[in-house]
């Protein structure tokens, strides 16, 4: 049993790291999330040469074929950069869907051009009632129209096409079809730009079932948690750093206990959450009996983890943390974004609850 | 990263599993509820039963009777063993800490005279560290040992000894030069428990029971072949024994947290909350859930340190890490069967309406030691501050 990664699962990580430090410095993240869509297409191209928008899709569509854990391993460090843009919605969300629930001639027409780098794309899920659970859809799309409208999309006014979660089946729209209305809505995340989507008998091309939109819920999710880790693993490192220059009293103020052991608590909550994420990958790459527990078990523990690191991270930061100077905040609005995203810590204490309470299953799987 | 087991490991586990099948008592249940006054003298068999199989002290290196288990095989070792419940082995601190200690740093002469009592629980060890006014700063200890010919005279008092009331022989730390930095003169005695002037008193917790003794030392004479280590270097010594204090103890108390929360779950289907079920509670399935989680979070984390450390050969700092995670979270189980319960938690074993014999008040006290024992939780946070983040030392 190894819990550690593999040299080359290290390897990824750490070009993926200096990669995104070099083509995304936080200079450039400031720049693109005072642009309308936080995209730019160089950066884009730059990303889609290195392989990423295509790491996990099969070499068949023109992707790495790499697995789950290598994927988590991509989009921590794409967290940690604070990446802005649709990397996230494009690959981890509707890449995702796409090769879960489509057949080959629609993965050739939709999955390719993804893998490629040549289109964007983001998931519409949820509806006015906010809701995560599928149970909760209303739209429906079988009669190939789909009429009513869609909330907190992420970077839908970038996408080439949207794929729509729909109460009988997962359907696509083009981006460029009329009689479809796509608004900002001016969500905290300033990276991450969120759209509602008007559908007014927009002509849409079903992609499969929803039968299989749960596991890749389960692996969009995994990634989100991933995520989370390298904004929380950044927050960490900023704030011990600052602890370590900042003096009052004649002294660096991480030499005080109150300070040393928010930082201790930090790094308690991004280890653990760290734990949850690759373990919840490495569950649903292996098909684990456990992995959908899992998924939930860290999602649940991250959602409160990169919300209580962000608060105790502005916090050893003093004034400077509440400046909008400072980039704390700006891991500050990702993480409440993302908290909320595929459901909170109560979302998924609840799912976890009718897993372990109500059918009374035991997922503990002993060494 | 593969969590599978390997060949090695998967080796390991049916070997043990097929011995335990054979040799774990069946008679345990009968034993359990004991005091352990009571049920000594049957724990100690059955770790000589252990010590026979060669099972007693898996991690140990082969040629001291251990089978050189990796960190690994430690935890398949205790899942093994909680999984058959099969009953503890009375020789923990020995076996845990002592021993380990002794093999590092011992001569020849005390190997050969004290390792193989310790894995056969025929010599009970105790640990004589902590005292009064020494606790999270170990090193201020004032327990004086001075050389009178070939023997160190001893006094002073140590305090939260387990198993004081039966040990053989014991580990202590001395002072030994006052005039140094009180790191700098530090001694570490093996001490024959016998001995005159040593005397053991029971210590009572806030449980009601004596888990833990005091010791007090007048004019105690210890040869000097019994200084275990340098003469002044007793703090390294110390401190590697602390090092094995953490170890694996982890990969046992998983299980026990699982058998609590799968309890738990169990009684929260007939303990009534808000006019229904418990189970049906939104915020106490809230609560569980949340547990539930942490449970199986404490053992990915342990997964993960045990990796690290299977690559760098060192137990490190991030052991700091699993005893606030499980300290903590062990507080937190209690709390909620105590909010679950309501009014029934708070009976004790012996009383007709007490759950689960009264295992959930005695447990919601005893927890409270478990944020203090083997190194405080302000004491582990800054050891991750300064260790493992590179803080500045706060004292």
């Amino acid at each position: 049993m190894q819990f550690g990664l593999s040299e080359s699962q290290e390897f990824l990580k750490d070009s993926a790291r200096k990669f995104f430090a070099g083509e995304c410095p936080i200079a450039e993240v400031r720049r693109l999330m005072d642009t309308d869509t936080a995209y730019d297409a160089s950066l884009w191209s730059k990303i889609a040469d290195q392989g990423y928008t295509g790491i996990i899709f099969s070499e068949e569509y023109g992707g790495v074929g790499l697995g789950k854990v290598e994927l988590i391993l991509l989009v921590e460090e794409a967290g940690r950069a604070l990446l802005p843009g649709p990397f996230f919605s494009t690959v981890a969300l509707a890449g995702v869907v796409i090769d879960a629930v489509a057949g080959p001639e629609k993965k050739k027409k939709y999955l390719a051009p993804i893998c490629r780098g040549d289109a964007r794309s983001t998931v519409a899920v949820l509806e006015a009632s906010a809701n995560w659970d599928p149970a909760a859809i209303q739209i429906a799309g079988a009669s190939g129209k789909l009429t009513g409208e869609k909330l907190f999309v992420p970077d839908a006014a970038v996408a080439d096409f949207i794929v729509v979660v729909a109460r009988d089946g997962v359907f696509v729209v083009d981006a460029k079809t009329s009689g479809m209305k796509i608004s900002p809505m001016k969500g905290m995340d300033l990276g991450r730009k969120l759209y509602t989507i008007q559908f007014n008998n927009t002509p849409a091309e079903k992609l499969g079932d929803a039968a299989a939109l749960s596991r890749a819920f389960d692996i969009s999710t995994a990634a989100l948690v991933a995520e989370m880790v390298g904004g929380m693993q950044r927050t960490l490192e900023v704030s011990v750093d600052y602890a370590k220059m900042r003096k009052q009293f004649g002294k660096p103020i991480g030499m005080f206990q109150a300070v040393q052991h928010q930082c201790a608590d930090m790094y308690l909550e991004t280890e653990s959450s760290r734990s949850a994420a690759y373990y919840a990958a490495w569950a649903l790459e292996e098909n684990a009996p456990d992995a959908s527990v899992a998924v939930s078990i860290a999602k649940m523990y991250a959602s409160d983890a990169c919300r209580t690191v962000g608060n105790r991270g502005i916090q050893i930061h003093g004034g400077m943390g509440f400046t909008w100077e400072n980039d704390l905040h700006l891991y500050y609005r990702r993480a409440k974004s993302s908290e909320t995203m595929f459901g909170d810590a109560t979302f998924h204490r609840e799912r976890i609850a009718r897993q372990v309470i109500d059918s009374g299953a035991n997922f503990a799987k002993s060494a | 990263m593969d969590l599978n087991l390997t060949t090695e490991e998967q080796q390991f586990r049916d070997e043990l599993r097929a011995w335990l099948e054979a040799n774990s008592p069946q008679d345990w249940d009968q034993w359990r509820e004991k005091p352990i006054e009571e049920s000594f003298e049957y724990l100690r068999a059955w770790q000589r039963k252990l010590y026979e199989g060669g099972w007693a002290a898996v991690s140990w290196p082969k040629e001291y009777g251990g089978r050189g288990a990796s960190l690994m095989q430690q935890a398949i070792f205790w899942e093994e063993m909680a999984r058959v419940e099969a009953p503890p082995m009375v020789n923990s601190l020995g076996l845990g800490l002592i021993g380990p200690t002794i093999i590092a740093y011992g001569t020849d002469a005390q190997k050969k005279r004290f390792v193989p009592k310790i894995l056969s629980a025929e010599e009970i060890w105790c640990q004589g560290f902590s005292e009064p006014n020494a606790g999270s700063d170990l090193a201020a200890l004032q327990t004086e040992a001075r050389l009178d010919g070939d023997h160190y005279i001893v006094n002073g008092q140590k305090v939260w000894t387990s198993y004081g009331w039966v040990g053989n022989w014991c580990e202590v730390v001395v002072r030994t030069d006052a005039e140094v930095a009180k790191h700098k003169g530090l001694t570490v005695l093996l001490v024959d428990m016998k001995s005159k002037g040593f005397e053991v008193r029971p210590l009572r917790q806030m449980t009601g029971e004596s888990e833990f003794n005091e010791l007090f030392f007048r004019d105690v004479r210890v040869p000097v072949e019994n200084v275990l280590g340098k003469v002044n270097d007793g703090w390294n010594v110390a401190v590697s024994t602390l090092m094995h204090e953490r170890g694996s103890y982890g990969a046992r108390l998983h299980l026990l947290f699982k058998r609590s929360i799968n309890r738990l779950i169990e009684l929260s289907r007939t303990f009534q909350k808000n006019g229904r079920a418990a189970a049906q509670d939104p915020l106490t399935r809230q609560k569980l859930a949340q547990c539930y989680a942490e449970i199986e979070i404490m053992r990915w984390n342990q997964m993960r340190a045990f990796s690290r450390i299977s690559a760098t050969g060192i137990p490190g700092p991030e052991g700091s890490i699993q005893k606030i995670f499980w300290s903590e979270l062990n507080q937190r189980v209690q709390q909620i069967a105590q909010e679950m319960m309501g009014p029934y938690g708070q009976l004790l074993a012996g009383d007709s309406h007490a759950v689960d014999k009264g295992i959930w008040a005695y447990g919601y006290l005893r927890t409270r030691g478990n944020t203090i024992e083997a190194g405080t939780s302000e004491v582990q946070r800054n050891i991750i501050g300064h260790f493992v983040l590179g803080l500045p030392r706060s004292y």
